[in-house]
């Protein structure tokens, strides 16, 4: 909580007033200077586009080079809520964002937990365990489409060997099964970064907290529940935000690894308004997807920020 | 804070009224023109878009492009490639951009962009004698109402590739597999004797390798895409018993389950790797079984013409491509001299065991025969019968619909009518 104090503005002779103005007007247009590229970056590159996708949605573009592109209001938007497809997509991509982000958060504030420990080669656990979010979500979804494979992925060689399953399994050979192992390529690479999101947040509670609630005879448990989670929902909520907005974007991953198959079973929204805007090039109607899907991400966020913030170390 | 300059609310909704002001179309809703192209001067730096997959090699591509750098010093050509699966909207995004002056099209994919103005209509540009010295079956390639839209390039067709040892293993006679019913026989022959586990390898990941390889087995069964007035007719008759076949197939164990996450370089691999023995795919996968490199079945593997349904019928889905030349290509003369030049005899017949010239005096000329003699008498038979996918102008909306419900039915979670029921309806409205 900060505090501010109002300054009174300082009494200035005359003669002395017009330097301060002068540097203040430099200092002005120095400011404006350095910040036209973040503008140019901010309203060139995400704004116009925004704006411009708005406008695209009420018209009927069938072609990345239009002749004529009618006019049609809300025709786009009808489409997608009358279509079953979409809204099999939506609770697709509800399902795999609602299990990733939740298996990100339990793994991470497990894997968090333990490199918060007094251990001796600290340093090593964090190096190798931030490796798999280092690692370009493409090739992530290229190694797993390798790991996987039916014939000769490593899974199945490993599960063999180590007599878990009888024979070869194809993982990616069922919608629902293809769906959660894109839900487990996606945890794989993620949670790192969820752990050390957590683990700056962990570094930030005193210890003297810890040690008086032990004198106070409370439990691990009891400890984890009282004192880490609510002194942690500052860095839960930041990252249950990013996570979800990101889970809910979800594309490389899907195209590198599935393709949308099999039979649409991991076909997500993203990669739903992708087919629809370029590949079948309905730019009108993608671009009202596209409208839709920011729509629920700020739904989902206001939810998140809303329930996170009964408690007084809330973001808001 | 100084009352004079602009709140930080003021200077937000000064800057989206900015963007907005900007966005609201001069000329076009999307901020884009179609891009104007030009013949230019018949010389210059080419971009060349190729596939890396099936058909051509990279190898042959680069040699080809070498070669017509020696003969032609002052163009020159920057070949890029990439999957099959990832050409059709390469293609589309890169046709605004106007980045590629000679692209590599499907036979399938002629309606849409002709219609979308995406590749340049070069009938003009056609020689009067290609007519008689191009096999009529490669002529309608690229063609889309009346007009020219491509030069063929890589005449293809599924055909039937057995492992001649194993069938020898298994007792069973390679005449038989002249019919589906015979493979069928020899498939379980070869599993209850235990020469291998899944006797058949297809590729039926959710792509169009799906639609391709139904589009046989639709043509072998008597079925048909369209009937006359160009409604869909995939869910009666042969179109309905072919899905029904295939999907037996998987539950009497003689296909490879994991088929359905298979392309066609998952079935090389599994032929290649003596995991099945028997499967179709394109031109250029018997060479790949005999490259000592990959394979482990190098000299076993036979190819005959794909086999005949209960009628008796026996067409080979029609995977010809075309090079096409971009619609706002600004250097339309250079890139027809390359697309003329990698397509001529001379050229094509070099590299005739990866796919199948185009031209009619390549399939007497013996040097020519010789270089792949299994595979051209197999053509021979099959390049006279083929079934093509519709040629319509939204095929790839269509092919997804259908390529979804297929997969549904191969994995049971339908009827294979209620599958091709719900695929005719779904994709009804899109053919509009």
């Amino acid at each position: 909580m900060t505090v501010t104090t109002r300054l009174e503005r300082p009494v200035i002779p005359p003669d002395a007033r017009r330097p301060v103005r002068r540097r203040r007007g430099r200092q002005g247009r120095l400011a404006a200077v350095l910040l036209l590229p973040a503008a140019v970056v901010v309203f060139g590159v995400v704004l116009y586009p925004v704006v411009r996708t708005g406008i695209v949605s009420f018209f009927e573009v069938n072609s990345a080079t239009p002749v004529t592109t009618p006019f049609v209001g809300l025709r786009n938007y009808h489409d997608i809520v009358d279509n079953h497809e979409f809204w099999a997509t939506l609770e697709r991509t509800l399902y795999f964002t609602i299990v990733s982000t939740g298996l990100e958060l339990s793994l991470g504030m497990g894997l968090a937990l333990l490199l918060n420990a007094p251990l001796r080669a600290r340093w090593v656990f964090r190096a190798i365990v931030i490796l798999p979010w280092a690692l370009p979500t493409v090739v992530n979804g290229a190694m797993w489409r390798g790991v996987l494979n039916a014939q000769y992925g490593s899974l199945n060689a490993a599960l063999t060997q180590l007599h878990i399953i009888g024979s070869y399994h194809s993982w990616l050979g069922s919608p629902w099964g293809a769906l959660n192992m894109v839900i487990l390529a996606d945890v794989w690479k993620t949670t790192p970064l969820v752990a050390f999101f957590l683990l700056t947040g962990l570094q930030s509670i005193p210890a003297e907290i810890y040690e008086s609630a032990r004198v106070d005879g409370a439990g691990v448990v009891r400890m984890f529940r009282s004192i880490t989670v609510p002194l942690l929902i500052p860095s839960i909520s930041i990252v249950l935000i990013l996570r979800t907005i990101d889970a809910f974007k979800v594309f490389d991953l899907v195209y590198v690894l599935t393709r949308g198959g099999p039979a649409n079973g991991t076909q997500t929204i993203a990669y739903f308004t992708y087919v629809q805007a370029f590949s079948d090039q309905r730019f009108g109607y993608g671009s009202a997807l596209a409208d839709v899907i920011v729509a629920c991400i700020l739904v989902l966020s206001a939810v998140y920020l809303r329930a996170l913030r009964r408690t007084e170390m809330s973001l808001l | 804070m100084n009352s004079l300059s602009p709140t930080r609310r003021q200077v937000l909704v000064g800057g989206l009224a900015a963007g907005a002001a900007l966005a609201l179309p001069a000329c076009s809703v999307t901020g884009t023109k179609a891009k104007k192209g030009g013949n230019g001067s018949g010389t210059g730096t080419l971009q060349a878009l190729f596939m890396q997959q099936a058909g051509y090699s990279t190898k042959d591509v680069t040699a080809m492009v070498n070669a017509f750098h020696s003969a032609n010093a002052d163009i020159k050509v920057t070949p890029t490639f990439v999957t099959y699966e990832a050409l059709h909207d390469k293609i589309v995004s890169a046709a605004v951009a106007g980045t590629y002056d000679v692209v590599l099209i499907d036979v399938i994919w002629p309606a849409e962009f002709a219609s979308k103005s995406i590749v340049a209509d070069i009938t003009s540009r056609y020689p009067a004698d290609w007519t008689s010295t191009m096999l009529g079956g490669a002529l309608a390639t690229a063609e889309y109402q009346d007009k020219q839209y491509g030069v063929p390039w890589g005449m293809d067709t599924k055909f039937f590739y057995y492992n001649k040892t194993m069938l020898a293993k298994a007792g069973v006679d390679a005449a038989s597999l002249d019919t589906w019913e015979g493979v069928l026989t020899a498939a379980r022959a070869l599993k209850s004797k235990g020469v291998i586990k899944y006797p058949l390898s297809w590729s039926w990941s959710q792509a169009e390798a799906l639609i391709c390889d139904y589009t046989q087995l639709l043509g072998a069964f008597g079925g048909t895409f369209l009937d006359g007035s160009g409604k869909l007719t995939i869910n009666q008759g042969g179109g309905v018993d072919a899905l029904k076949w295939m999907r037996q197939t998987i539950v009497d164990g003689l296909t490879n389950p994991a088929s359905t996450t298979f392309l066609e370089a998952e079935v090389e691999k599994t032929l290649n790797n003596g995991q099945a023995a028997m499967g179709i795919n394109w031109t250029y996968y018997l060479g790949t079984s005999n490259d000592s490199s990959g394979s482990k079945v190098v000299g076993q593997m036979a190819v005959q013409q794909t086999p005949s349904g209960p009628g008796g019928k026996r067409p080979g889905c029609n995977g010809a491509m075309a090079l096409s030349i971009a619609q706002g290509s600004k250097n339309q003369d250079a890139a027809w001299k390359l697309v003329d030049f990698i397509s001529s005899e001379q050229q094509l017949d070099q590299y005739a065991k990866d796919a199948l010239p185009i031209w009619k005096k390549s399939y007497d000329t013996p040097s020519v025969v010789q270089s792949a003699p299994a595979t051209f008498a197999a053509a021979a038979k099959q390049l006279d019968d083929l079934i093509l996918r519709p040629q319509i102008a939204n095929y790839n909306g269509i092919s997804q619909v259908i390529q979804v419900e297929l997969q549904k039915a191969l994995l049971g979670k339908k009827s294979a009518q209620a599958a091709l029921d719900d695929a005719v309806k779904t994709a009804t409205p899109l053919m509009a």
